[in-house]
């Protein structure tokens, strides 16, 4: 196969996955008004997306929000007073660090894991015993994890927010040498209620992105073992490109 | 009564079926025979609507579905039962879960019908008081039963048997056999099967058909297939590696 030939060919496979991709969204949305038939389904994935992962997300907070003030502190000596420490630790948190590290780790845990579950159960033929059924497997398979990931990748960044501010400020009362007084007077006046509107509406958009993405390359999985391998890296490296992707278009859109 | 009608299916590029006749008749049981690849389980998902043909048609009581609408599909799914070859049980699910959840989902009774018909469609597949547990828990054969179950529960009209004996051992086969006999006689079910399994056709079968190279290319009853003048036919029910079929 020659260059331009291989380019065509990737060029045809990209439109495909667009084109497919297209479709199941379609369906999705064509299925969001039957959610009070999903009730249990949805309870039961938000308590997976959701609670389940809290520890994790926690931990990663508590770090990511005590290493932004260690570097802050380095990045302002001799320029900034340390008394702005509280504001800087505050933003980079809550329009940033808290709704992408948050979406990372769970396209990492809860994408992966729905890539997996729906790609066994494809090659298991369970899909399409659902279909045999007369059960449309966008709306008992898809529905409930998109519906759980908008609304949970935004409560989860909430608990990552005041986790990673908590950290950084006991980064900056016990390292530092800041006081609590000094921390929180500087992260309230530095905060706009739109920074957390922001970083909220970007952890909506994650939350669809993983769950879409997550189903679709279940759906597309192929062969058995190694095609659901397969199946979940794409989702978690899909996933992961487009939330940064995702997260410089809303922050150029809402904060540009 | 299923008819199908002329019935092409290209699939990655390759032929697999190049026109397809073929009468059920109600209360019937068809077995398709024919080696591993040939399209036997292609051919059972077209009746069902999971795939569509190419060319050609396939009617249900006189109903054309290749061009039904998703919604229409359902409709007439809701007549059909399945029993796939791996059962295809859904292992978040108890066995109780897996029975009633086309009940369930369809709020086609109350929940104390839904439960009793669990319990009674188990008990037709001799595993009464199961439902609890896991699908992880069960052996082969059970979980065929559960399948089996399953495949009942929405007291269909039709079921499609995908190898419903495949990967069992001969008494565990036999006993399903029983089952599928049993529920013919039973429940007036119409039923086509599609296996390689040569014992399992002849014990559960109306009539045969044999597929072969896209095409069916014998049909007739257990003794008539097995006294078939055809030599594909005879290297096949008799299990033989040279002939026909392998020198194609």
């Amino acid at each position: 196969m020659n260059l331009i030939s291989y380019l065509g060919y990737l060029v045809i496979r990209f439109i495909e996955h667009v084109g497919r991709l297209s479709i199941l969204i379609g369906q999705l949305v064509l299925s969001l008004h039957l959610f009070p038939k999903n009730l249990r389904l949805i309870s039961q994935q938000m308590l997976y997306m959701g609670v389940n992962s809290l520890p994790l997300v926690l931990f990663t907070s508590l770090f990511t929000g005590g290493v932004t003030a260690v570097q802050a502190a380095y990045q302002f000596r001799g320029i900034v007073p340390m008394t702005y420490l509280g504001g800087a630790v505050g933003k980079a948190v809550v329009i940033e660090l808290g709704p992408v590290l948050t979406a990372l780790v769970i396209a990492g845990r809860v994408g992966a894991s729905i890539a997996a579950e729906l790609g066994t159960m494809k090659v298991t033929e369970q899909i399409d015993a659902l279909e045999t059924m007369a059960i449309d497997p966008v709306r008992y398979l898809v529905m409930p994890r998109f519906i759980s990931g908008i609304v949970m990748l935004p409560v989860l960044t909430v608990f990552s927010n005041f986790i990673a501010i908590v950290g950084g400020l006991a980064v900056s009362v016990w390292f530092l040498d800041l006081t609590t007084y000094s921390f929180l007077n500087s992260l309230k006046m530095f905060f706009e209620l739109q920074d957390l509107f922001g970083g909220l509406l970007k952890s909506i958009a994650f939350g669809a992105i993983i769950s879409i993405i997550g189903c679709y390359n279940g759906f597309a999985t192929v062969g058995g073992a190694e095609g659901v391998g397969k199946s979940t890296t794409r989702a978690v490296v899909v996933s992961s490109i487009l939330i940064l992707l995702a997260d410089y278009g809303i922050a150029s859109l809402v904060f540009g | 009564m299923i008819e199908i009608i002329d019935l092409h299916k290209k699939l990655s590029g390759q032929t697999v079926l190049k026109g397809i006749d073929l009468v059920i008749n109600r209360g019937e049981t068809l077995t398709i025979i024919g080696r591993s690849g040939e399209g036997k389980s292609v051919l059972l998902k077209h009746i069902i609507g999971l795939f569509r043909p190419d060319s050609g048609n396939i009617r249900v009581d006189g109903e054309n579905i290749t061009r039904h609408k998703t919604s229409d599909l359902y409709r007439l799914r809701r007549r059909f039962g399945v029993l796939f070859q791996g059962s295809a049980l859904f292992d978040s699910l108890t066995v109780g879960e897996n029975v009633g959840l086309a009940l369930r989902e369809h709020k086609t009774f109350p929940e104390y019908e839904i439960r009793r018909i669990v319990a009674e469609k188990l008990a037709r597949v001799d595993l009464k008081g199961a439902e609890n547990k896991k699908p992880a828990e069960l052996s082969g054969g059970m979980k065929k039963r559960v399948g089996l179950a399953r495949a009942i529960a929405m007291s269909p009209e039709y079921i499609l048997y995908d190898e419903p004996t495949t990967g069992l051992d001969p008494i565990t086969a036999d006993s399903i056999n029983d089952l599928i006999i049993q529920l013919k006689t039973d429940l007036n079910i119409t039923s086509i099967a599609v296996t390689h399994d040569m014992a399992s056709a002849y014990k559960i079968s109306d009539r045969i058909a044999m597929l072969f190279d896209g095409r069916i290319i014998a049909i007739g009853t257990p003794e008539e297939i097995k006294n078939s003048d055809s030599e594909a036919v005879q290297q096949f029910v008799t299990g033989k590696a040279k002939g026909p079929i392998t020198d194609f």
